[in-house]
């Protein structure tokens, strides 16, 4: 469903992505993984068209998309959940959620899509009419998801969703992770917390300073012995 | 004395209010300020002008014109000189403004002359209102003020365009993200706010009977004084700035003396700014 072939990114003189090549299947779990600056979120804004790559392609559903804008991307049907959330901290709940269907223009299926992530996030519901600055760093990561999936995505792309969490909201966070991806959306899961990520992750791919280092199943990678030394702390 | 004096520096301050307003719009979406604000401001009043004595046309077509002129100038600014330096940093858009400030200046003078222009008066009757004698004119500048702020809350509060603003103000890449065309936010944004001081400028020319090529100079300057004394950020303190600064300059010149009108304003925002530097309803945080 999404493919990144050869990507090469790079800002202004520095490049940091080289040859990075990874795919993601219909309704798979991907884990990609790496230590600080190792290229996981410039792969991430590549896919998002927030950067271009300078060489290499990314196509989505067998259409090539890398040199798309971000609202073309969301169009496509891959939203993101951006690095520390990210959430408009002077807008409402609800107008953070309508911000995650900016791009639709169908009035009754936006308002059937919230009253959804109501239903799966009931404090979301109550504390709708509430600045987003207002929440909790774990309500804001459930606020987070459900503003991406206001896009109706088939392919969510999340960048670091455990980070600065509460291991309480770590694991609440992993869980709707989880479900999303039973329901059918495919993830791209984007992750430092290596154990958690594996745990629910199909596969998963190693990036270091900007290289796909090692790419397999979420099983064997748990078992690696790069893995353990390196990120598992086992 | 002091009511009719209240209400000529409510009317002067709502219009600066107007200037005020351009820009903390600018300032809250695009985290630049404009040097070049009072000559869109002029040039509104100037086809408010024309727009009057040359085609003979009613003063609320005028202003309509002068509006959209003064928008269609704000967008052009925002094109040539914010657009391909959007990455370059606060310097050089700021330089680029105060150029293009001249130049629209200089600009005016050649083709209109630098000598007051006259701009004819409407509503020159006055009428009671509990005791007080009012102008009708006052009361239609209030009225039309009042009625902008209204329409710019609506604007920014329930649209898509406006919740598109706030969000880009407070965090553009994450709107980006969302699919915000964020270039469209900040050309609306820029071309919303210049509109707002065409309005004020065409106002102050039927207010005062005249424009003229340097009449952006001071009002540019009160309306970012007005803009700064609200909290930089907030329409709101805007407003109240805008209108605190006309208020205390009226009060001045009819119990001081005309001469002191803009050192007591100022001095009332120095005191303000010194005790609470984040202006009168300023926040840590950034909104429009």
């Amino acid at each position: 469903m999404l493919e990144l072939r050869g990507v090469c990114t790079r800002y202004g003189p520095v490049q940091v992505l080289w040859e990075v090549s990874l795919t993601v299947g219909e309704g798979e779990l991907v884990c990609l993984l790496g230590g600080n600056a190792s290229g996981k979120s410039t792969t991430m804004k590549t896919i998002l068209g927030l950067v271009h790559p300078v060489r290499g392609e990314v196509l989505f559903r067998g259409r090539p998309i890398h040199r798309d804008t971000p609202a073309q991307v969301v169009r496509a049907g891959i939203a993101p959940v951006l690095e520390s959330r990210r959430i408009f901290p002077q807008l409402t709940v609800y107008e953070n959620l309508l911000m995650g269907a900016y791009t639709r223009t169908d009035g009754p299926g936006i308002r059937q899509d919230i009253e959804a992530v109501y239903e799966r996030f009931p404090l979301l519901r109550e504390r709708r009419g509430q600045l987003g600055g207002t929440l909790s760093g774990g309500e804001q990561q459930m606020l987070a998801i459900a503003r991406a999936l206001l896009a109706r995505p088939r392919l969510l792309v999340m960048d670091e969703p455990s980070m600065g969490l509460s291991p309480l909201f770590v694991e609440k966070t992993f869980e709707v992770i989880q479900d999303l991806n039973r329901q059918g959306i495919a993830i791209l899961l984007v992750e430092q917390n290596a154990n958690m990520a594996l745990a629910i992750a199909h596969r998963g791919y190693v990036l270091q300073t900007g290289r796909i280092v090692l790419a397999d199943t979420a099983q064997n990678l748990v078992n690696h012995p790069m893995m353990r030394k390196a990120y598992l702390e086992l | 004395m002091l009511i009719p004096q209240l209400i000529n520096g409510l009317t002067q301050g709502s219009l600066y209010a107007l200037i005020a307003i351009g820009f903390v719009i600018i300032f809250g979406t695009m985290n630049l300020v404009t040097f070049a604000h009072g000559e869109v401001y002029m040039a509104g009043a100037f086809v408010g002008a024309f727009a009057m004595t040359l085609w003979h046309l009613p003063w609320f077509v005028a202003l309509v014109m002068g509006m959209a002129a003064a928008w269609v100038l704000g967008f052009l600014i925002e094109k040539v000189a914010f657009r391909p330096l959007r990455t370059a940093g606060h310097m050089p858009p700021l330089l680029i403004t105060i150029g293009l400030s001249i130049i629209l200046k200089d600009l005016a003078v050649v083709l209109f002359g630098a000598e007051n222009r006259p701009v004819p008066s409407i509503y020159e009757q006055t009428v009671r209102l509990a005791g007080v004698q009012v102008s009708v004119l006052q009361l239609v500048i209030l009225g039309l003020a009042g009625s902008l702020f209204l329409v710019l809350r609506l604007l920014i509060q329930g649209t898509k365009i406006g919740r598109a603003m706030r969000a880009t103000a407070q965090d553009h890449e994450a709107a980006y993200a969302m699919g915000v065309n964020v270039n469209r936010v900040f050309s609306i944004a820029f071309a919303l706010a210049s509109c707002l001081g065409g309005a004020a400028g065409v106002m102050i020319g039927i207010y005062y009977n005249a424009v003229y090529p340097t009449m952006g100079g001071t009002a540019g300057l009160k309306g970012f004084a007005a803009c700064i004394f609200g909290g930089l950020t907030s329409i709101p303190g805007a407003i109240l700035g805008g209108i605190i600064i006309g208020v205390v300059e009226n009060l001045t010149v009819q119990f001081l003396a005309s001469g002191y009108r803009d050192v007591v304003a100022f001095l009332v925002m120095v005191i303000v700014l010194v005790l609470r530097p984040q202006g009168l309803l300023g926040r840590k945080l950034r909104t429009v």
